[in-house]
């Protein structure tokens, strides 16, 4: 006996979900948590905006995309590897630490084929994704649209960016 | 695990409606599985099917969109062209394998 066809439903209808995701950070490990969860909303259909504000200017300035770094210092949650022992703060600022940590998470990421900053950009880009600067990081870095990436949609405002965002569920990162 | 009937074969499905036996599946099938969303199926279309059938056996799981990219060489852009909004949901769906588990 065979029972009647089932389909997935893959959301034909149309929700009108958004996502806006506020990345404000400069640091390796804090750029991917919004890029992660960008790519995902893209690949569940749904329109999807990244803000970069602040420290997150870093992600998508042409020179400096390629260069964001991880820093082990005032993170508590640091072990050494494969144990549970806290690795101490002491010895996070010694010269080079900053350069070895982010070698390794760098390795990490590649191990598990996650795109670099830019590639992931431009993988979020082609799924439909839009980017937007923040004005003020762009006045305060001093820095125009030909500093920044060439997918970057435009330079906005804080209301700019509060009237595109109606409706949008938001994730501050 | 219910089955249901595709194409005139039985065919075994989890609850969502993917298909859970790799062997079940045939062209055929694909197309029936393709109309039910909307997709009609372009030889561009079945090159992609083959590769992920193909990625399947070799990785043992479903392919996530950026390795259907970087693996396969079908861009991102175009997978979204040719399987709209979902684009590595419905590839497995029609593909007879399971969802991707991949976060990227």
């Amino acid at each position: 006996m065979t029972t009647p066809a089932i389909v997935p439903n893959f959301g034909s209808e149309d929700t009108g979900r958004k996502m806006a995701i506020i990345c404000s950070k400069g640091n390796l490990d804090m750029a991917y948590p919004g890029l992660i969860l960008g790519n995902a909303a893209l690949g569940e259909g749904i329109e999807t905006h990244l803000f970069f504000t602040f420290w997150g200017f870093d992600m998508i300035i042409k020179s400096r995309m390629d260069d964001l770094q991880f820093s082990p210092a005032g993170n508590t949650a640091m072990h050494l590897p494969g144990t549970n022992a806290h690795i101490p703060q002491a010895v996070m600022p010694v010269p080079g630490m900053t350069s070895m940590a982010t070698h390794m998470l760098k390795k990490q990421l590649d191990d598990l084929k996650i795109p670099s900053v830019p590639d992931f950009l431009e993988q979020i880009v082609a799924a439909g994704g839009h980017l937007w600067a923040c004005r003020l990081s762009a006045d305060m870095n001093k820095v125009s649209e030909t500093d920044l990436r060439d997918d970057v949609e435009g330079i906005i405002s804080a209301s700019d960016f509060i009237e595109m965002t109606e409706g949008a569920q938001l994730l501050f990162i | 695990m219910p089955t249901i009937e595709i194409a005139s074969k039985p065919v075994t499905v989890n609850e969502e409606g993917f298909m859970t036996v790799y062997d079940e599946w045939s062209e055929d099938i694909a197309k029936v599985l393709a109309a039910q969303v909307e997709i009609e199926l372009t030889p561009r279309h079945w090159e992609v099917i083959h590769f992920l059938r193909e990625d399947y056996k070799k990785e043992g799981e479903s392919s996530t969109s950026r390795h259907t990219q970087t693996v396969g060489g079908f861009p991102i852009k175009e997978q979204f062209e040719l399987f709209p909004k979902k684009p590595a949901k419905k590839m497995s769906y029609i593909a007879g394998l399971p969802k991707p588990k991949g976060c990227v």
